[in-house]
């Protein structure tokens, strides 16, 4: 892979955009929101997705996937956020996909790849226990009991929860490592409480009170820490594409309305107080697209080192959330009064923005995290 | 073997034989060798260098033969220069003129005038500055006003020039100048070249914020030029000068590669400037210079993506046109938090208690202001990118 798309990711881009223009324009998010959907997506779109194969991407045959590599991601949310378009691709086949393969035995893999690449059932991800990002340090636990588990605690933001046909609930083990564990929905001693974020989609909040679990839900044997980054960073990588898509769709809507909206007798879009600031908005567009490339890039070939990974993809998610920080605000500031208005579409894509940026890590996080990484 | 395969066979081993050891080096910006009327060499193997690869006619190698080039194609062309890289071989020479103005002589200029002046400057006998900006055209280069007023076969020019680098070490120049006071100011204008000894011209040097500068402001006071040195067509200069300037990004590119640019690591100065452990306000400090080489590493990948982009043979107008704006901008940032760093140590003129690198950092940080507005500022990149790229109206 290189920095520019090649023909295959053309190709996915083109289909993906057809697709969604035709199936997922923005009206169709805002219709889930008027209505007050729980589900905060539409399942038609979502069955369309995965009639595209988008479910089955990254996986490989063996898992009943496409092979397509990692990199098949980068058009597909890049189309995904310009359409303002919701579905559970990133919770459900991402990473807890993600999850199952990198971590799950034969039998789970066996049991769960195809069901979620098909989208016959969904699994959301128990991570976030606080209001920012935490990667690393749960007060949920997981204590052996027998042959088998007890789960204890609480999941406070768990993204796409409702509906969910299980979570996968990632606690800390007694020896300081953490675990993975299949917790399906109706399992006792799980309660759930929703609630509708800005973005009309839910997060919900899991409560975990005694949970007994057999073995085989753990995901494997072994410590799940490394395989948990190494996920988590391609969901980083995800949301920076959605978010680039997201502010391509919010800047085209800006220099459209500057090139129409009349004031003074001109369009206002030739006043060099406004001009100058679209071009600088188009320049750290460019810088952020190349650095979402670069993030595909890492993940899509195996060689590399860790720290390079995590280096690339908070590079992807600082910038892009930095973007949309800027376009974002110098949208709504551009378009005047429309733009603060509710039928407008452009608060539709700041509101996302802002769920997108804060998930995963916000950009204070990856400053951080980039930092923290830096040498071979 | 096909013939490119042998032409590479036979470059490599030519460099290598005739490329001294000590001309394999990275290229501090004082050991630059400039081409001119006296060239200076500060050792033997930058002579023997020198006159190996002009020899050759390798200081323009794809001009034609005949007006003393190396005569290779472009992919010859490509596989020489590919060649220089791997062996880390310095430029022999460095002319602004051969890059900039050459490539306009050889498409514009008659055949005598590139009998005139092609070869001499194919060898590395003439250096050449140029004479574009004025004290009242700066951004708006079209409102020049240095006039050529013909007088029989000569051009008289009255006028002044400014921001002419090394134009007190320059042998010839080429200038833009009003040949037609009365049409519309882009077509009144014509592209001359001229000797800089030619009575009637001085030079003054221009101290900056920085210090001593190459910069340069040259005046013209009845200086009489043939007309046989008129390039292109009367009043025809302007779409010469947007070639050339065309040209320039292009020559400013390599010369920046080829010159070792003094480089200020952040780390080296975190690390020496920073206590340890850190208090507070030094670890703020240490946030934003991550977010500085966060930046930085943004536009690294930019320009491979760049360069991806024309290999793939897409559109790259856009990459192309934010890459002055963010780098010089970007540079500025670093130096003016490598100032916050340093405190006191980057504040200094002169005196003990300096070390070089930090009075080198000091003028680089007053330079860095220049970078800005040399070259089209950052409000013309601006203006380029809001009308050209995102196709935003013009005022009225």
């Amino acid at each position: 892979m290189s920095l520019v798309y090649n023909e295959d990711q053309l190709q996915l881009q083109d289909s993906a955009r057809d697709f969604l223009a035709a199936r997922s324009p923005v009206a169709v998010q805002r219709a889930l929101r008027d209505e007050g959907s729980a589900l905060g997506y539409s399942p038609e779109v979502w069955n369309g997705m995965l009639e595209l194969g988008w479910g089955a991407v990254a996986f490989s045959e063996q898992d009943g996937g496409l092979d397509f590599g990692f990199a098949g991601y980068a058009p597909l949310f890049e189309e995904i956020g310009r359409h303002l378009s919701a579905s559970p691709l990133l919770s459900s086949v991402v990473l807890c996909g993600g999850l199952i393969e990198q971590l799950g035995t034969d039998a789970q893999r066996h049991h769960w790849l195809p069901a979620l690449i098909s989208g016959e059932r969904r699994l959301a991800l128990a991570l976030e226990e606080g209001a920012r990002h935490q990667p690393d340090d749960f007060a949920v636990t997981a204590r052996r009991d027998g042959s088998g588990w007890v789960l204890n605690g609480s999941k406070s933001w768990v993204t796409d929860a409702v509906s969910a046909d299980g979570w996968l609930v990632v606690a800390s083990e007694a020896d300081g490592g953490c675990g993975v564990f299949l917790v399906s929905a109706d399992q006792p001693g799980v309660q759930l409480r929703t609630r509708q974020m800005i973005d009309a989609r839910n997060m919900g909040a899991l409560q975990l009170d005694q949970v007994r679990l057999a073995d085989a839900a753990r995901l494997g044997d072994n410590a799940a820490c490394a395989a948990l980054e190494l996920v988590l960073d391609r969901g980083r990588a995800c949301l920076a594409a959605e978010l680039l898509g997201l502010a391509e769709a919010a800047f085209a809507m800006t220099v459209d309305y500057l090139k129409t909206r009349v004031q003074f007798d001109v369009p206002i879009g030739s006043f060099q107080a406004l001009q100058h600031r679209a071009a600088r908005l188009y320049a750290q567009l460019q810088l952020a697209r190349s650095s979402v490339m670069a993030a595909f890039e890492v993940l899509d070939r195996s060689t590399g080192s860790v720290r390079e990974r995590r280096r690339l993809v908070s590079l992807a998610k600082w910038q892009a959330s930095q973007l949309a920080q800027h376009v974002g605000n110098e949208a709504i500031q551009m378009h005047g009064g429309i733009g603060v208005t509710d039928e407008y579409d452009l608060g539709l894509f700041l509101k996302r923005m802002r769920l997108a940026q804060n998930q995963l890590g916000n950009a204070d996080f990856h400053c951080q995290r980039y930092g923290d990484n830096r040498g071979a | 073997m096909n013939e490119l395969e042998a032409f590479r066979q036979e470059t490599r081993a030519w460099l290598e034989s005739n490329c001294p050891p000590s001309m394999r080096t990275p290229m501090p910006s004082d050991e630059i060798v400039w081409g001119g009327r006296t060239v200076e060499f500060k050792h033997e193997d930058q002579r023997l260098w020198f006159e190996r690869m002009r020899d050759k006619g390798w200081f323009c190698p794809d001009w034609p033969v005949e007006y003393g080039g190396g005569g290779l194609n472009p992919q010859q062309a490509a596989i020489l220069d590919a060649e220089m890289r791997r062996l880390h071989c310095r430029p022999p020479q460095i002319n602004l003129g051969i890059w900039m103005l050459g490539p306009v002589l050889l498409e514009f200029a008659t055949e005598e005038q590139k009998q005139r002046f092609l070869p001499p400057m194919a060898r590395g006998e003439i250096r050449w500055c140029q004479g574009f900006s004025e004290p009242n055209a700066g951004s708006d280069l079209a409102s020049l006003r240095t006039s050529a007023v013909l007088d029989g076969d000569d051009f008289v020019i009255n006028g002044t020039k400014i921001w002419t680098s090394y134009g007190n070490k320059s042998d010839w120049m080429y200038a833009l100048v009003r040949t037609g006071p009365m049409e519309p100011k882009q077509a009144g204008i014509s592209l001359v070249v001229l000797d800089m000894t030619s009575p009637g011209i001085s030079v003054s040097p221009i101290d900056l914020i920085s210090g001593k500068s190459s910069f340069c402001q040259v005046f013209f006071d009845n200086v009489r030029v043939p007309r046989a040195q008129l390039i292109g067509e009367l009043n025809g200069g302007w779409a010469l000068g947007k070639a050339l300037l065309q040209h320039e990004r292009n020559a400013m590119s390599r010369f920046s590669e080829s010159a070792l640019p003094t480089h200020f690591d952040l780390d080296e100065f975190l690390e020496k400037y920073l206590g340890d452990p850190q208090t507070p306000a030094e670890t703020a400090l240490q946030q934003r210079a991550i977010a500085c080489l966060m930046q930085e590493e943004a536009f690294r990948l930019t320009n491979r993506r760049l360069f991806e982009t024309l290999r793939a043979r897409q559109d790259a107008s856009g990459l192309m046109a934010i890459a002055k704006l963010v780098h010089t901008e970007q540079e500025r940032s670093k130096f003016e938090l490598l100032l916050e760093i340093m405190g006191n140590h980057a504040l200094g003129w002169a005196g003990e208690g300096f070390d070089q690198r930090e009075l080198d950092l000091t003028g680089a940080w007053l330079m860095s202001f220049a970078q800005t507005i040399a070259g089209g500022s950052s409000e013309v990149q601006l203006n380029v990118i809001a009308k050209r790229v995102l196709g935003l109206p013009e005022a009225k």
